[in-house]
């Protein structure tokens, strides 16, 4: 009830500013921080906001960018296995496109491709010499595909909620698989055909904790201290079952 | 409840993974083997990336190994100088294995190789035992003693073979050639597919070098607990691969069930447990076969160079 009071306070300055100072938008996060930590499952984040008027909000939340390789099944003899593979450069380990309505009802396609809203806007250029058109755009429908399987890409239409013209909110969803790094959380204020404004803000999603320790140990310089650790610990953990086992 | 694996990167069910722990602890106790060859698959199916499953197989098989091998020291049951053979070979193996696990997971064909191999060995073994097994429950005429009583000495191109080495305690005076090559296949399996290798190397100590029984598990779990260290350390260090805290969680349960499963042994007649065992490994084999075999339902996968 507290946060939400907060909320309501937050949205109500934020709509007197916008207002006073004339900035069309404005908006925010409920958290700049997620942390995943041993007990992670997935966690929500609240994206709100005002605007000085009419006109239709879309939110891009994109992730770390990383190289993706596609690869195909294919049959040799009675087996499947993989065979031509397609590699993507920078695409996002995570995409997120929210709005109000259907994106191509309230902005021209080539505004879409060039800030990349939208899954189908995400620039996609297979890396490899043989690739072909149709190859190319396979490989990027299973791309799109198999991240959109793994919560890691999502198209939600109608997932933004506009109150009387100035304020929207929209819940972002994060599956307990998000990759970490650094995320921009991209909000456009759409009028006429045209993007009458833009905010970014920045998300950090990090491990936190043991976790994050033993991963840090795990792939730091002392990588061999940690698996001469790890098996000592089997060692002693054998050991010690063993002779308990050997009592009873 | 949900515990998040540092490094497989993943979010699972604790209860789930001790579960699977304690069932397969419970298969390995009762039937007196490794339990590698059904974890590995098991944890692979439940989404742990491959490298990740054999890398932390290998620490977790450490801990299942240190205990027995302690326990047949005691007993004398140890052919240190066969064993120190075995192991080397096994560092050789596993070193060779860790690279082409690495090389194998670049060009996307790491998948297919496990299975492969899984459905090979499991095949193969399992045949085996159901084979032996079978005719000792149906006339009590089982095939190992007709192999047995054929016996060592009868490999003559062995008897050629340069190195010879005196092993006292197993009464054997024969090249070093052949325990190291066994011992390097031994480790290859470790490295690229998370078993210990018994399986296979209890048979070949048996039949080809003509070892005698009491000492070979001793033996066996001799070199597997050195190259299943070695393997897990190399692991670690190269392909940072070894989950320490799904390692810990799967062997607490799985030393537990080991135990029961030794108790219980005691309890079941050794024939059907071997028949049981075999129909357990012939149905791994089998559903690795299928998936590999059956139209994929979705052709495309994704990965980076994590090889999932």
């Amino acid at each position: 009830m507290k946060r939400l009071l907060a909320l309501v306070a937050a949205l109500c300055m934020m709509a007197a500013h916008a207002r006073a100072q004339d900035v069309p938008l404005v908006a925010d996060l409920s958290n700049h921080l997620v942390a995943i930590t041993t007990g992670f499952t997935g966690t929500d984040v609240l994206l709100f906001g005002a605007t000085d008027g009419p006109g239709d909000i879309a939110v891009v939340v994109r992730g770390p960018a990383k190289d993706e390789v596609i690869r195909r099944k294919e049959r040799f003899g009675p087996i499947w296995a993989n065979a031509n593979a397609a590699t993507f450069r920078d695409v996002p380990s995570y995409y997120r496109v929210a709005s109000s309505r259907p994106l191509e009802e309230f902005a021209p396609e080539a505004l879409l491709s060039r800030y990349q809203i939208g899954l189908d806007a995400i620039h996609m250029i297979d890396a490899n010499e043989n690739a072909t058109p149709e190859s190319n755009a396979d490989a990027r429908k299973a791309l799109l595909r198999l991240n959109t399987e793994n919560n890691l890409y999502d198209q939600g239409v109608g997932a933004v909620t506009q109150m009387s013209n100035r304020l929207f909110r929209t819940e972002l969803h994060f599956p307990a698989n998000v990759p970490t790094g650094t995320y921009l959380v991209e909000v456009y204020l759409f009028r006429e055909g045209q993007i009458a404004s833009a905010e970014i803000v920045p998300l950090v999603i990090s491990k936190i904790g043991v976790g994050a320790e033993i991963y840090d140990f795990a792939h730091g310089k002392l990588a061999f201290l940690y698996g001469l650790i790890s098996v000592l610990l089997a060692l002693a953990a054998g050991w010690v079952a063993g002779a308990i086992f050997r009592r009873v | 409840m949900q515990i998040y694996l540092p490094i497989a990167e993943m979010s699972v069910n604790i209860f789930l993974i001790l579960g699977l722990g304690g069932a397969v602890g419970l298969l390995s106790g009762l039937f007196g083997v490794g339990g590698g060859f059904l974890m590995t698959p098991l944890l692979i199916f439940i989404g742990v990336p491959p490298a990740v499953a054999v890398g932390t197989q290998a620490a977790q098989t450490v801990a299942s190994s240190v205990s027995g091998v302690m326990a047949h020291m005691r007993r004398g049951n140890v052919d240190f100088m066969m064993g120190t053979v075995l192991t080397a070979g096994g560092f050789v193996g596993a070193g060779f294995g860790v690279w082409l696990f690495n090389l194998l997971k670049y060009a996307g064909h790491i998948d297919l190789t496990i299975s492969l191999g899984y459905v090979t060995f499991l095949g193969v073994v399992g045949g085996f035992m159901l084979a032996e097994s079978l005719p000792g429950v149906l006339n009590r005429r089982p095939v190992a003693l007709a192999l047995a009583a054929r016996g060592p000495g009868r490999h003559l191109w062995m008897q050629a073979l340069p190195f010879k080495m005196r092993f006292r305690k197993s009464k054997l005076y024969v090249s070093a050639l052949i325990p190291l090559a066994i011992g390097t296949l031994v480790g290859l399996l470790v490295a690229m597919m998370g078993v210990g290798g018994g399986f296979l190397m209890v048979p070949a100590m048996i039949y080809l070098l003509g070892m005698p029984t009491q000492v070979v598990i001793g033996t066996s779990l001799f070199q597997i607990t050195f190259v299943t260290a070695g393997t897990a350390l190399l692991q670690a260090t190269v392909n940072k691969s070894v989950d320490i805290v799904l390692a810990l969680l799967l062997l607490v349960v799985g030393v537990i069930g080991a135990q029961i499963g030794a108790r219980l042994s005691a309890k079941v007649k050794g024939e059907h447990l071997r028949i049981m065992l075999a129909l357990i490994v012939l149905a791994v084999a089998i559903r690795l076969a299928l998936d590999l075999v059956i139209t994929p339902s979705e052709l495309f996968s994704l990965g980076g160079g994590d090889g999932s």
